[in-house]
């Protein structure tokens, strides 16, 4: 990138760019979150906001970091946010932090997080680092909800907790999907929505190591 | 002795750190296309599981819970909210120390290790276990069982996969599934496979 403007910076790691999907970042902590919209969204959110704060931070200190503890620094800058964070959760809304249970604790260890301070904000102002984190926490959210959604609305029939399919055992219609409600499902989503986003940006399609070649009639001499 | 042996068998295969709890996903994924550096790497964490969890249960016990203060004077203050700082700083030290042992005394797993250890520092299942250890309580002695069986189930899941995909390289792969989308596709299959070993109740 030549000319680095702000919408950009916030806007190109939503789809074309997606921490997820292309650069395989922060899937760690993300998708045992996944089974309803309401936890999930509180995860994102909590994620968009260490990511932009900790840029933010590391950007203003970047000129002082000797080079050879840098990561160091960044860690302890990352995990004190995640505290902050944690507390807050704990104090406001402790019914969903429970369902969280370790996951806020491994925002740290989130690699998008660790990711952008040292690729990005070690590099670039305050401002475009803060825009940097929200939007690489935006690339996040998007994934991460789009996994909620068909999980939840398709495995309890409801989203954000609200009915939306009636299910069977509720005197409804609808016979839950058990299965989007464990793990492997979200692996499937995760798996399909890259294929649906690589179908739509052709040139994120990964070189094969290994070509097949085509079927031929004639035999080799 | 049954309870640590259940606690084991748990660890490794009901509560698989990788395919039950998606933890250490992004080394899971991007160092599996050989099954020889997945090895490597899994047997990196192994070890420094079973080094990490049982250390942070000691400092979690002894100086961060409620009250543990009490042998210095200080029965009321709780530094639990410390945690996350903590366990991190002791992992990332005790990765160091290790590694600078390792250079010393035995210069040939150095050598094979070497490289996946900076990796190990911020692979999510480290952390993991080490917070799951505080969440369920567990005693010293459980934490050491608990931390080698994660760490053994996390690394059968990346040699195992490693094995899939070398395989799966041959393979006529739909264009936009190729690389990360059918890896994500095979890894949900294996994690259906582990989940049928959540039905045995220790």
């Amino acid at each position: 990138m030549a000319e680095v403007n702000a919408k950009q910076v916030l806007f190109e790691p939503i789809f074309s760019n997606n921490p997820i999907g292309l650069q395989i970042l922060g899937i760690c902590s993300a998708l045992a979150v996944t089974t309803s919209m309401s936890v999930t969204i509180v995860m994102c959110l909590s994620v968009i906001a260490v990511t932009a704060f900790s840029n933010l931070a590391v950007s203003l200190v970047r000129t002082q970091i000797p080079g050879s503890i840098r990561i160091i620094v960044q860690m302890t800058i990352i995990a004190s946010l995640v505290i902050v964070v944690d507390q807050i959760l704990k104090a406001y809304a402790y019914e969903i932090s429970k369902q969280l249970s370790v996951f806020v604790g491994l925002i740290i260890t989130n690699c998008i997080v660790m990711g952008r301070a040292e690729g990005f904000a070690m590099k670039n102002g305050p401002w475009l680092s803060f825009l940097d984190g929200i939007g690489n926490g935006l690339g996040y959210s998007v994934m991460l909800l789009f996994v909620a959604f068909f999980r939840e609305l398709l495995g309890a029939g409801s989203l954000f907790g609200f009915t939306l399919l009636t299910p069977v055992n509720e005197g409804g219609w609808y016979i839950t999907n058990g299965l989007l409600l464990l793990p492997p499902s979200a692996f499937f989503i995760i798996g399909l929505a890259i294929w649906g986003l690589r179908t739509w940006m052709p040139e994120q399609v990964e070189e094969p190591d290994y070509k097949m070649s085509r079927h031929t009639h004639k035999e080799a001499f | 002795m049954e309870h640590y042996i259940s606690l084991l068998l748990k660890a490794i295969f009901i509560e698989n750190m990788a395919l039950a709890f998606f933890l250490g996903m992004c080394t899971f994924l991007a160092i599996s296309k050989k099954v020889e550096a997945a090895t490597g790497l899994g047997i990196a964490v192994i070890v420094v599981l079973t080094l990490t969890v049982p250390v942070n249960n000691l400092i979690y016990n002894n100086i961060l819970r409620e009250g543990a203060l009490a042998w210095a004077g200080l029965p009321e203050v709780d530094l639990s909210f410390l945690g996350l700082i903590t366990y991190i700083g002791v992992i990332a030290a005790i990765v160091q120390i290790m590694e600078m042992i390792l250079d010393k005394y035995i210069p040939a797993l150095y050598s094979a290790l070497g490289v996946f250890l900076p990796l190990i520092t911020v692979n999510c299942a480290i952390m993991g276990a080490a917070l799951f250890m505080v969440e369920r309580d567990y005693t010293f002695s459980e934490s050491v069982v608990y931390g080698f069986g994660a760490g053994v189930g996390w690394a059968l899941a990346i040699v195992a996969l490693a094995g899939i995909r070398e395989k799966l390289k041959y393979s006529d792969v739909p264009e936009g599934l190729r690389g990360l989308g059918i890896t994500f596709i095979t890894v949900g299959l294996m994690s259906l496979g582990f989940m049928s070993f959540s039905g045995i109740s220790l």
